[in-house]
């Protein structure tokens, strides 16, 4: 509230309030909180034209912490309330935050909804792969076997893959990234918030009291580069160390391959080239795990498509033109009517 | 739009009755719902007062000829005050065998039965449960039965126009129309009117459509008519002067919205997932979007609820609009909106309950969920429509509440009030007073739950506004700030001005007045929502044989009006008769220590007159 309008550019502090952040130490969020101000300084976002709307969970404090509109709402339904938000105001630059839990779990229809009609929100999943304010039960998107206060035998159902979710429900931008990514975090943010649509962002996020190193086995720096791949249109799909190792598509089988380059004759012009326009190629980038395949990271998908709201929106508009003058008073005498002596 | 002069002289010599019921019934395909409202299109015209009610089956398409396939439109329509759609049928029109064996019980000792005895085939009979046709067996020698070969003599009628049988068998209800036309000495211009514009284009069943009425006319004229069917004549009734239409309460509730965004200077947000009997409030605001009206069909009623507060949020007027089950679906939701002090508007059409329940069929059975319904203390205003045309000035009070109160506010109605149509004088938008919203926009101190001295709202302020950037949550929070707050005391503070605050709206609503009858006597009878019309006219009947009863009609449930208390005290007696198992009672006995009494049913339908006036001579008498 006390932030004046202000004379020059806003610094990623700026962004912050005055609020005493109440996570963890050591959460993964701080990290992604710091990501997002960074990004909004660099996108010189007008902090009064901006929401944050949030559910419920650790993830979903994050609307507290920041100096724009924020509006923490109820379990898994923020992407409900952010597309009211836009419906109601297409100005406005509506972000929404929540968890696995929140996001896939109770809220997975709506998180589905908002993605397929094409919102144009910033939807940003903290994925721990855990109840992090529940105090640490399995979540959907929990590796089969977790132990946690209520599966102590370890965890039976199948996770599910939020990117690959997102991707079969028709979501028009599809992007991954990780807590501990500070300079591709607020890159593939601004490409999220640049794409006009539902913007769908998963970030694996480290639980450090419930889910410690679920994410270890691709983010840990001594694997990190053999373990990740980060995709950029265009470019052609290089990995590893000294970028040795590619992803091919094997045309017959039609799947994705690790090659390297020199091995077997395969040469740069072998190596499959990231075109984020390509569903399918997506989606098998977002099916790959570890150990045999890295984990794509960037922009997966992104195709542009017209907006909900707005298509809402040239709806009324059109009906207004058509009417002319809207008079309540007309349409109060629509139809069938009769005078009385 | 179409004007049309008084009721045709009778050249004959007609009965004079003062007003007259009559229920179409057929099959589902059969149109007797366009029949019905051609019907008290014609009688509004006339200048008479009425009241209608349609039945419909659950079932889309329920196979023909069965008894749950049957549909029913009755019309009470009268040379007086009309207060209902009637207990006792003057005349049914059955087209089948099932709708004569499910609607004959209605029908007056020596009422009308007239029957299209074309469809009372074996193979229909059967289907309606029949073991010989009632028709020649004497069965309904109690009544004064008309058997007419409608099937036979619409194909007759419409042999020119070359349709299939099929086809021409689709206008048997205007021929049906034509000769109850005939007995009421009804003109039937504006139906002719009606069918060439539902029709454009499609001369051929225009014109069918038109000569099968025609020829129930004419049949009605010509032909040697049985001395059981009677010709009538009603007389206008004495209604106020001035500019008509019929309305049904979907129709009220929804130009009531729309006014009421209008009189706060608001754009509407209506977010719904469709139910019946609450689809066609979605139904009807879809079509206003030259208004503005963004209306939103989401993925589930929590979704609807959700999407309805974050436009609020937005600094639009958010409602929501569902039946019982979808409601229930809304609560957590609309316990977010009291927590966070955001205006929000919910349309309640109640349907029998539990659970999925009776889609189609009426009941009040939604008090308790709408006053107590939600976790944690959650108080909100509760507001109910009381006939078909009375939505609108609810929807509108429900509007000024939640917008100056900064509170959901739900509005109850039910599939009786939704569904039935009345006459309605047509407002002027400016009748009502503006009540347009300020928001905050001053930085100036700003907290953003400090309060208003008056209401103990608190500011409204939009996304977009420079220097006021805040959060707010379902968390509980601190009493000024907003910021996160678990401390008791502060709990303690904020449940108590929530309350206070929704308590509050009791001194900005009338004070209770009684609908009939004096203030203070032997007998209360107490109502809320669409039993208005029943209660009201068993008082007047009551009244009129110099019994000592009044009707009290609450339109605020909650909170109920400041004086109602005081005003109850005033009887012997408080009888409250309710479509449900006694909520109403329920809230009146723990409000006001009285002890009220219940009249209860929930059998799908609307008290009967009768049945309410021998409710009232019991409590008088003993
Ligand atoms: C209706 C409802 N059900 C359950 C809860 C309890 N609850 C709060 S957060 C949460 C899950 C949190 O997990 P996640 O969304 O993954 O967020 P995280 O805490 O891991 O960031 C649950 C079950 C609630 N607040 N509301
Ligand atoms: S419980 Fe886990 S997710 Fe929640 S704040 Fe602590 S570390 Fe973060
Ligand atoms: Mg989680």
């Amino acid at each position: 509230m006390n932030v004046q309008s202000p004379p020059e550019k806003l610094k990623a502090r700026d962004y912050a309030t005055d609020q005493e952040v109440r996570w963890c130490p050591g959460c993964g969020d701080y990290a992604i909180l710091k990501g997002v101000q960074n990004t909004l300084a660099q996108l010189e976002a007008d902090p009064k034209n901006t929401v944050f709307v949030s559910g419920i969970g650790c993830a979903a404090r994050f609307p507290y912490y920041m100096e724009t509109y924020g509006f923490h709402t109820i379990h898994g339904r923020s992407p409900a309330v952010a597309s009211g938000v836009k419906l109601a105001n297409p100005e406005l630059d509506v972000w929404v935050v929540g968890g696995d839990g929140d996001m896939l779990s109770i809220g997975g229809n709506h998180t589905m909804h908002a993605i397929r009609r094409n919102v144009d929100l910033q939807i940003l999943l903290f994925n721990n792969q855990i109840y992090g304010l529940t105090k640490g039960q399995y979540s959907p998107t929990s590796k089969i076997g977790t132990k946690s206060p209520s599966t102590p035998l370890g965890s039976i159902d199948n996770p599910v893959s939020a990117a690959q979710f997102a991707l079969g429900v028709g979501g028009t931008f599809i992007a991954r990234s990780s807590d501990i990514l500070q300079k591709h975090l607020p890159e593939v943010l601004k490409r999220a918030y640049q794409h006009k649509g539902a913007s769908f962002v998963e970030i694996f996020q480290n639980c450090i009291v419930y889910n410690d190193g679920a994410f270890k086995h691709f983010t840990e720096k001594a694997i990190q580069d053999e373990m990740q791949i980060h995709v950029e249109h265009d470019q052609p799909l290089l990995f590893g160390e000294d970028k040795q190792k590619g992803l091919i598509l094997n045309k017959e089988e039609m799947r994705l391959e690790v090659a390297t380059l020199g091995e077997n004759g395969v040469t740069i012009d072998d190596i499959a080239v990231h075109d984020e326009t390509n569903r399918g190629l997506a989606t098998m980038l977002a099916q790959m795990d570890p150990p045999n395949f890295p984990v794509a990271l960037g922009v997966l998908y992104a195709e542009a498509a017209p907006t909900y709201e707005s298509a809402v929106h040239s709806q009324i508009d059109q009906a207004g033109k058509d009417a002319g003058e809207a008079d309540i008073n007309k349409l109060l005498r629509r139809g069938q009517t009769w005078t009385v002596e | 739009m179409s004007e049309v002069a008084a009721v045709e002289r009778p050249e004959d010599d007609r009965t004079e009755i003062e007003s007259a019921v009559v229920r179409f019934a057929g099959d589902s395909g059969d149109g007797m719902q366009l029949t019905g409202s051609q019907f008290t299109m014609t009688a509004a015209i006339a200048g008479h007062d009425l009241a209608t009610f349609p039945d419909f089956p659950a079932e889309i398409r329920a196979p023909a000829g069965t008894t749950f396939g049957v549909s029913a439109f009755q019309i009470n329509f009268g040379a007086r005050k009309i207060m209902t759609s009637g207990d006792q049928l003057d005349v049914l029109v059955a087209m089948n065998p099932a709708a004569l064996i499910t609607n004959l019980a209605d029908v007056k000792p020596h009422g009308i039965v007239i029957a299209d005895s074309g469809a009372f085939t074996d193979r229909n009979l059967a289907k309606a449960g029949y073991d010989e046709n009632p028709l020649e067996n004497g069965s309904l020698d109690d009544y004064r039965l008309v058997k007419i070969d409608m099937t036979r003599l619409t194909v007759e009628a419409v042999k020119e126009f070359g349709l299939s049988n099929k086809e021409a068998l689709r206008s048997k209800n205007m021929w049906a129309l034509g000769l109850v036309y005939w007995m009421y000495g009804r003109k039937r211009q504006a139906s002719v009117d009606w069918l060439q514009a539902k029709f454009a284009g499609k001369e051929d069943i225009a014109n069918a459509n038109i000569a099968a009425m025609n020829a129930g006319h004419a049949f009605g004229e010509t032909a040697e008519m049985p001395a059981e069917l009677g010709t009538f004549e009603v007389e206008p009734a004495k209604i106020e002067p001035g500019l008509y239409r019929t309305i049904t309460g979907a129709e009220s509730v929804s130009l009531g919205l729309l006014a009421g965004s209008q009189l706060a200077g608001l754009k509407i947000s209506f977010c719904s997932y469709p139910i019946t009997p609450a689809s066609s409030l979605l139904h009807q605001l879809a079509r206003m979007k030259e208004f503005g009206v963004v209306t939103f069909q989401a993925e589930d009623e929590i979704a609807a609820a959700a999407a309805a507060i974050g436009a609020s949020y937005a600094g639009s007027l958010g409602i929501t609009s569902s039946s019982g089950p979808g409601i229930a679906l809304k609560m957590e939701a609309i316990g977010l909106a009291i927590a966070t002090e955001l205006p929000l508007v919910i349309v309640n059409s109640q349907r029998a309950g539990p659970s999925t329940g009776m889609p189609t069929k009426t009941e009040q059975s939604d008090l308790y969920q709408a006053v107590y319904g939600r976790n944690g203390d959650a108080p909100m205003p509760v507001i109910s429509v009381s006939t078909p045309s009375d939505g609108y000035e609810v929807a509108i009070e429900a509007v000024r509440i939640a917008t100056k109160y900064m509170t959901p506010v739900m509005v109850l109605t039910d599939g009786y009030i939704t569904n039935a149509s009345e006459p309605w004088l047509i407002p002027e938008s400016g009748d009502n007073d503006p009540f347009e919203v300020q928001f905050r926009t001053d930085p100036e101190n700003f907290q953003p739950f400090m309060r208003d001295d008056d209401t103990l709202a608190r500011p409204w302020v939009k996304p977009g506004t420079p220097d006021l950037m805040h959060r707010i949550g379902g968390i509980e929070r601190s009493y000024d700030s907003g910021h996160i707050s678990y401390d008791p005391e502060n709990h303690q503070k904020m449940t108590d001005v929530r309350a206070a605050k929704v308590l509050g709206v009791a001194n900005d609503i009338p004070e209770q007045e009684c609908s009939v009858g004096e203030a203070g006597g032997k007998l209360a009878v107490v109502g809320w929502g669409s039993t208005y019309g029943p209660i009201n006219r068993a008082v007047s009947n009551m009244r009129d044989e110099g019994l000592d009863v009044s009707h009290i009609h609450l339109r605020y449930i909650w909170p109920l009006p400041r004086n109602l208390g005081e005003l109850l005290g005033s009887f012997d007696k408080v009888l409250v008769p309710e479509m449900n198992t006694g909520q109403l009672k329920t809230l009146l006995r723990d409000q006001y220590l009285l002890p009220a009494e219940g009249f209860n049913k929930v059998n799908g339908k609307p008290f009967l007159i009768g049945e309410l006036e021998d409710a009232i001579l019991d409590r008088l008498e003993n």
